[in-house]
């Protein structure tokens, strides 16, 4: 003979076990109905393929030291940070094809963002910065490019110094460029040239 | 009692003479790279290290020969951050640094200074642009140099890079990369492993750091 205060008990459970299978079924529909508004939100356009315009990039040359523009159509995105993100895969394209005036491995991969933010004023903070003012380029380039760079002063500073002219032959209102390898500070791009400093554009005149 | 007047006043003059010192030149060798840090790879598989080792050794010879007196930041394969470097440097307060490094890329010699912008002399000079002070005095010494290494017959490059260990020296300072010669077709006609090609370099070196202390002792 079951005591009645042990059928009461068991009655209890058996309902809390019902209530709460109805209850996880109505979590798993309602999660399962959130899923599929997230994937209804999701692009699902083609992107719009970028016209190829003209653009110059300013191209380094280790058997003179020199920096020279020259004139390449690609396409480019109306989006500064991807028309800078473009250009500078392209000039690292050049430089990684054989024969190319400048050997660096890598290619256009290399360069893993291009960041466009206000040029740093004394007089102005970030949020007062005028619309049109100079910007400051911080380039996020792979570990792996840093890692396979040509060791040597002029290798390096020719790098350099072809990025910043590259930025800003095609974007204008870069005055300054920074550097990032994987998202980090690092001393030197392959052990000479100094990474941690801001670069002037200015300094990355080509010769005419 | 004349006559030891006449000797009081000639002790005198000799040791007045005495106190006047010579010009002091002394220049600053730094071999770049060291120890764990082995700088780039060289074609014949020598480090840069070792290059810029060898070389400041063989410079700093045919500077004592000729009366130089020399500091060096390593004698040895020791690695050495470029804040000490610059700090030995600052210490000895040089009439010349020479930063030695080398290269297989590009040609002839390749002649750096500081990409700082020149600045006036200050009480207090922040270490990261220690250098702008000194740019007048660098771009001279480039200019020697330069001279020096197109009379010997080489190749020569100037230009201006961000190298910490010469932003932060307050003396003139150059930082000299060593590349292969190369001729017509960038055809290499003396790599680095070319002892006399070495030897050539480290003589013209030092002749115009000879130059250069001629042109500092001058008025």
């Amino acid at each position: 003979m079951i005591p009645r205060y042990q059928k009461i008990l068991f009655g209890t459970l058996l309902l809390a076990s019902l209530v709460m299978g109805v209850v996880l079924w109505q979590l798993r529909e309602r999660a399962h109905q959130r899923m599929i508004a997230g994937q209804d939100a999701a692009p699902t356009s083609a992107p719009e393929v970028a016209p190829t315009e003209q653009a110059s990039l300013v191209v380094a040359n280790d058997s003179d030291s020199s920096l020279l523009t020259q004139i390449h159509s690609l396409p480019l995105s109306s989006d500064p940070g991807a028309r800078a993100r473009a250009v500078l895969g392209k000039l690292l394209d050049l430089y990684a094809a054989p024969g190319s005036t400048h050997p660096v491995p890598g290619g256009g991969n290399s360069v893993a963002q291009v960041f466009l933010l206000p040029a740093p004023d004394a007089g102005a903070s970030p949020q007062n910065a005028p619309q049109n003012g100079p910007q400051l380029a911080v380039v996020n380039l792979t570990g792996s490019f840093a890692a396979s760079h040509p060791s040597g002063i002029e290798a390096e500073t020719l790098t350099v110094l072809s990025i910043c002219g590259t930025l800003s032959a095609n974007l204008p209102r870069v005055t300054e460029v920074r550097f990032l390898v994987d998202g980090q500070q690092r001393a030197t791009l392959a052990g000479h040239a100094d990474l941690t400093r801001t670069y002037l554009t200015a300094d990355a005149v080509p010769q005419p | 009692m004349v006559l030891a007047i006449v000797a009081a006043i000639g002790q005198l003059a000799v040791a007045q003479n005495s106190t006047v010192q010579p010009t002091r030149f002394v220049v600053v060798l730094d071999a770049a790279h060291g120890g764990s840090d082995t700088g780039g790879r060289l074609a014949n598989g020598q480090f840069e290290k070792s290059f810029t080792l060898s070389l400041s050794g063989r410079l700093r010879s045919l500077l004592a020969a000729r009366g130089i007196q020399v500091v060096t930041t390593r004698d040895s394969d020791t690695a050495l951050e470029p804040e000490r470097r610059a700090e030995i440097a600052n210490h000895a307060q040089a009439q010349a640094c020479l930063s030695l490094h080398a290269s297989e890329s590009g040609s002839g010699i390749h002649l750096f200074t500081s990409s700082l912008a020149p600045a006036q002399l200050t009480r207090f000079a922040a270490w990261k642009t220690a250098q702008s002070a000194s740019m007048g005095h660098s771009l001279a010494l480039a200019g020697t140099l330069n001279s020096a290494l197109l009379h010997a017959g080489m190749k020569v490059t100037l230009g201006r890079t961000a190298l910490p260990v010469i932003d932060s020296m307050t003396c003139p300072a150059v930082a000299v990369e060593v590349a292969p010669e190369r001729g017509a077709g960038y055809k290499t006609t003396a790599g680095l492993d070319d002892k006399n090609y070495q030897a050539r370099v480290a003589t013209a070196l030092a002749a115009a750091l000879v130059e250069w202390r001629t042109e500092a002792a001058q008025p």
